[in-house]
């Protein structure tokens, strides 16, 4: 299976594949090529400093997305210990579009829910590219009261285009499902941090959201609407996400600005896939040093904590009224 | 095929969150010539006074005509008792949206065309005596779509619950978050639904009236959560608007897919109501809750 590349990631990959090409033959056959290595190295370097460095919102929404990208249970299985995954919401099925379960983090026990996707289209089927059903947000439900018996905080994992749209869905109750997860995560006594580490979709997003602390990966996204859905309906035509994306201020940066997140956590120039362990250590120390903050309050604060950092999101001014 | 390196399949790009339902249609034709109107449903003429007099319901056939979320408000309350609050709240525009016009522009053409500030109108009022706090979506503003402004009000409304101790019933008519306010009106989900959650520990009752439409980050928070959930006749209730889920799927959904009895079938609503009833009904059951 050849590895999925971006347009804008094309020249580099295919210097990059020149090099190791150059290595390899360097190894074999004992020629010298080291100067032309170490030019092509120097110019390789250049060049994803000049590609890299200043994406546009919508290139970074495209790393966001991007299939090599880190997922949760990538994010658990390098962070995490003693991992033991729980199924279904007790009512209906397993949605795969969620997984969740308790697991070992720097010396204390946790839950942890998040969005997954698929890397494969058999895997993408089965996780429904990441598009939960009512019954993931039940299972996340279930696992969040869990964790508050038995007083373990709880970290997410957003990654998800949105909740899905369809038949079953709505039949089941998709938004009763997500507006309750939301009622029950304002009120919960122990930590919440999520951390959105690709595409933070909408209420899909928020129905695991609802955090002491929101955190995001420096090319993942938080928006109302995906770039397509709204270039869609402002400019019908699905096409022109670019323009959408420039106008929803949706980046990490800009929802740090509206306060929407707490923190940006960095990635290695190109995107999270390019050496996911730059995320992991990064999102391992954040993830730390806010749990340590947040199990300072103590549990009979945490609530109003969360409850004061929503109430101040919006901006909103007075006016008289109009006559 | 989708290639399988692909970050997903085309149509998921279509899939949440959009403004305004397709099936906003139903009711939006009402031809009116002066003293008589047209009836949607039957198509026979009716006094135009007489409709309103029945709060826009077809006294023939009982079709749930479009009635404003002023008109709404003060058909269910006690007479004169409405004493609206926050009327100054309004938004403004933090993402300097703009798309074929900028949004400062688009809010201040439905400021001036609605003669309010938001799509939210709230204040305190007496039902059959009794206090309430009571909101209404005005669905001429925008769509009824929640940005700051209304979940700022929304938020006021269940916290002045709280405080006053008095039962909190919310009117929704709207098309989802307001896609101009970017994803602070994505947080006016959270913000309004955890005021709820306060009411609801302090066993103050809140009722939800679902109209016609319901959909998106609306339906997806406060308005699913009632403790006791109304809807109208043949109102859209959904998370995703229609038009999405068949792009989604490709298929064409069946008769009746999202409407009120539909989600009445399905276990979703307590109740459907016919307008009129409304206000008994409203009354009835916060003294059977609370009596
Ligand atoms: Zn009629």
């Amino acid at each position: 299976m050849a590895a999925f590349v971006l347009d804008f990631e094309r020249p580099i990959v295919d210097l990059e594949e020149t090099i190791s090409g150059l290595r390899e033959l360097s190894a074999k056959g004992g020629i010298d090529v080291s100067a032309q290595i170490a030019e092509l190295e120097a110019k390789a370097t250049d060049l994803r400093k000049e590609v890299f460095a200043d994406l546009t919102p919508y290139q970074m929404t495209q790393i966001a997305r991007h299939p090599r990208r880190p997922y949760t249970l990538d994010y658990v299985e390098a962070l995490m210990e003693g991992w033991q995954e729980l199924h279904g919401d007790r009512n209906y099925k397993d949605d795969p579009a969620i997984v969740g379960g308790l697991a070992r983090f720097q010396g204390r026990n946790v839950v942890v829910i998040g969005h997954q996707k698929g890397r494969s289209t058999k895997e993408n089927v089965h996780r429904n590219f990441g598009m939960p059903r009512p019954e993931g947000y039940r299972k996340a439900l279930r696992l969040m009261s869990l964790a508050e018996r038995f007083g373990r905080p709880i970290v997410c994992f957003i990654d998800t285009p949105g909740a899905y749209p369809g038949i079953g869905a709505e039949e089941r109750g998709q938004a009763e499902a997500i507006a309750k997860n939301i009622l029950v995560m304002s009120k919960l006594r122990v930590p919440i941090i999520a951390v959105v580490i690709g595409e933070g979709g909408s209420g899909g997003a928020l129905a695991i959201g609802v955090a002491n602390r929101v955190l995001m990966l420096q090319n993942s996204m938080y928006s109302v609407i995906s770039p397509e859905a709204c270039a869609s309906i402002l400019f019908r035509d699905s096409t022109q996400g670019a323009r959408a994306a420039d106008a929803l201020k949706y980046t990490a940066q800009d929802c740090l600005g509206l306060k929407v997140a707490d923190e940006v956590i960095g990635e290695p120039l190109g995107g999270a896939h390019r050496d996911p362990e730059v995320v992991f250590t990064g999102i391992g120390e954040a993830l730390n040093r806010h749990l340590c903050e947040l199990e300072a309050i103590g549990f009979d604060a945490i609530a109003g904590d969360r409850y004061d950092r929503f109430r101040k999101l919006g901006v909103t001014h007075t006016a008289p009224p109009p006559q | 095929m989708t290639d399988p390196n692909s970050p997903g399949p085309a149509w998921f790009h279509r899939a949440h969150g959009g403004q305004v339902p397709a099936s906003t249609e139903r009711n939006e034709s009402l031809a009116t010539s002066g003293m008589w109107t047209k009836c949607a449903g039957c198509a026979q003429f009716l006094r135009s006074e007489e409709l309103e007099a029945e709060a826009m319901v077809c006294s023939n056939c009982s079709e749930h005509h479009k009635i404003s979320g002023e008109d709404r408000l003060l058909f269910l309350v006690d007479d004169g008792t409405f004493e609206e609050l926050d009327q100054e709240v309004t938004s403004l525009d933090p993402l300097s949206f703009f798309d074929s016009k900028a949004y400062s522009a688009r809010l201040a053409g439905s400021i001036s065309k609605t003669g309010r500030n938001s799509a939210f109108i709230e204040g305190r009022a007496k039902l059959s005596g009794r206090p309430v706090q009571i909101g209404t979506f005005d669905f001429a503003f925008m769509g009824g779509s929640m940005g700051s402004a209304v979940g700022e009000k929304v938020t006021r409304m269940f916290e002045r619950g709280l405080d006053e101790r008095t039962p909190v019933i919310c009117i929704n008519s709207s098309g989802g978050a307001r896609m101009q306010e970017g994803v602070l009106s994505l947080m006016q989900m959270a913000r309004s639904t955890a005021a709820l959650a306060r009411l609801r520990d302090e066993g103050l009752p809140y009722i939800s009236l679902l109209t016609h439409p319901t959909t998106g980050g609306v339906a997806a928070s406060f308005a699913m959560l009632g403790d006791v959930i109304l809807a109208e006749p043949k109102a859209l209730i959904g998370f995703a608007g229609p038009r999405v889920i068949e792009q989604t799927i490709r298929q064409v959904l069946p008769e009746g897919f999202q409407r009120s009895e539909f989600l009445l079938e399905h276990g979703m609503i307590d109740q459907i109501v016919d307008r009129r009833d409304l206000p008994a009904r409203l009354a009835e059951i916060l003294s059977l809750l609370l009596d």
